[in-house]
């Protein structure tokens, strides 16, 4: 299991999509295909938009199906950062 | 091109500052404006800023200003981003410092930093932050990606003390919605393509519900949800269309988000001046921010709603 903490490559506000496809091809999906869990940790993150999550996930569940949740935990989200989360999620498998 | 500034020009009443500009010379531009009162929005700021850009200062000519807050200007960074020079003065007033004077993002960093800076620049507490942070993030990001605009953003705000409201304007001269959008859907006016983009799950990188990994195609429809739900306007310009989100009645409990544009309470024309990129407008008024978390239960649902019915559409079987 590997624990990534967000804020410390974007700041309080997770906006940067740029650095959010870092995280997702550097880091989620590396561990993804060693068959190692993943945890982003959101503390002290204090916004995030649709757009910084969707470049963060979407391609991810698309590629693993949504089975692949079983293998990421989302931890320390205030409640906007996990609607957002929670919408991402709904509307990828719906799509 | 001539440019009027008259004594009024918000979001409310923009259309005739719109329809008053005059493109037919795009070598040189001329600002003219009325002689006794100067209150504009900021997306009008913006988009001359973003005129002027293209022009050497030598071919813009700004006509002597007489009117009483014409210092606004000069506050606002116009005449600095233009490189004119100006007769004006700044005065300070009791709110001075509640705004963005017009800035120009080329890219993604300038984009973080420039977010970063906003909220103590507007005096924001963090809880009205929300809101603010967001639209800014997701309509400059727009331009970024999509509208190829060698200039980037034009972006400005203003806090409004009487409605307790920011106003914001995020310009750019690039290719426009229509031609962005056409690239995945088939448009064929500037109206039809602005309709498209403002609709959840549809972007202009792909046909795929969803999107790509990298766009959903949510962004101008989670800003104008923020506008909505805050009964605020909301106003886009691209092409020969504008595009406005008019204000709703007060009560959010009864508030329904729309995935089709056309189906809120709106203005919209198509025989506007051509404008080569997009502007967009909108206000969000401070006093209800702290509904931002209710506004992203209205926005899932609104989007998963149009996901599933896009969805069934796409995959209707034909009985012959």
């Amino acid at each position: 299991m590997i624990e990534i903490k967000i804020i410390e490559a974007v700041g309080s506000f997770a906006e940067n999509k740029d650095l959010s496809r870092d995280i997702r091809i550097t880091k989620i999906i590396p561990a993804l295909e060693r068959n190692v869990g993943v945890i982003l940790n959101f503390k002290g993150i204090e916004g995030a938009t649709q757009s910084f999550i969707h470049a963060l996930i979407s391609d991810v569940i698309r590629r693993y199906g949504a089975k692949v949740l079983d293998k990421i935990s989302f931890k320390e989200c205030n409640e906007n950062v996990r609607k957002i989360i929670g919408m991402v999620v709904e509307y990828m498998q719906e799509s | 091109m001539k440019i009027y500034l008259p004594n009024s020009a918000f979001l409310g009443n923009i259309d005739s500052f719109l329809r008053n500009m005059n493109f037919s010379d795009p070598t040189q531009l001329k600002i003219t404006a009325n002689k006794k009162w100067i209150s504009i929005h900021p997306v009008v700021l913006c988009m001359i800023g973003a005129l002027g850009l293209n022009l050497k200062s030598e071919d813009i000519k700004c006509e002597k200003l007489e009117a009483k807050s014409k210092h606004y200007l000069n506050r606002m960074g116009l005449f600095k981003l233009l490189n004119i020079k100006t007769d004006t003065t700044i005065i300070e007033h009791e709110s001075a410092g509640r705004f963005i004077p017009l800035t120009r993002i080329t890219n993604s960093d300038e984009l973080t930093k420039f977010i970063t800076d906003i909220i103590p620049l507007l005096h924001l507490a963090s809880e009205q932050a929300d809101s603010i942070k967001y639209v800014v993030s997701e309509l400059v990001r727009n331009v970024l990606e999509h509208s190829e605009s060698e200039q980037g953003a034009i972006v400005s705000a203003q806090y409004y003390k009487k409605s307790n409201t920011i106003r914001l304007g995020i310009v750019d001269g690039g290719v426009g919605v229509k031609k962005t959008i056409s690239y995945a859907h088939p448009v064929k006016t500037s109206l039809e393509a602005i309709q498209l983009a403002l609709t959840p799950g549809i972007t202009g990188t792909t046909q795929m519900i969803g999107g790509t990994e990298y766009n959903a195609g949510a962004g101008l429809f989670f800003i104008k949800s923020i506008a909505q739900v805050n009964r605020e306007f909301f106003m886009i310009y691209s092409g020969n269309a504008m595009y406005k989100l008019l204000k709703s009645k007060p009560d959010l409990k009864q508030t329904t988000l729309h995935g089709d544009p056309f189906q809120d309470r709106h203005s919209k024309g198509e025989d506007y001046p051509l404008w080569k990129g997009t502007a967009v407008g909108v206000d969000i008024s401070l006093g209800k921010t702290k509904e931002f978390s209710m506004l992203l239960d209205l926005i899932r649902d609104a989007y998963i709603k149009t996901i599933k019915e896009r969805k069934k559409e796409k995959y209707h079987p034909r009985f012959t």
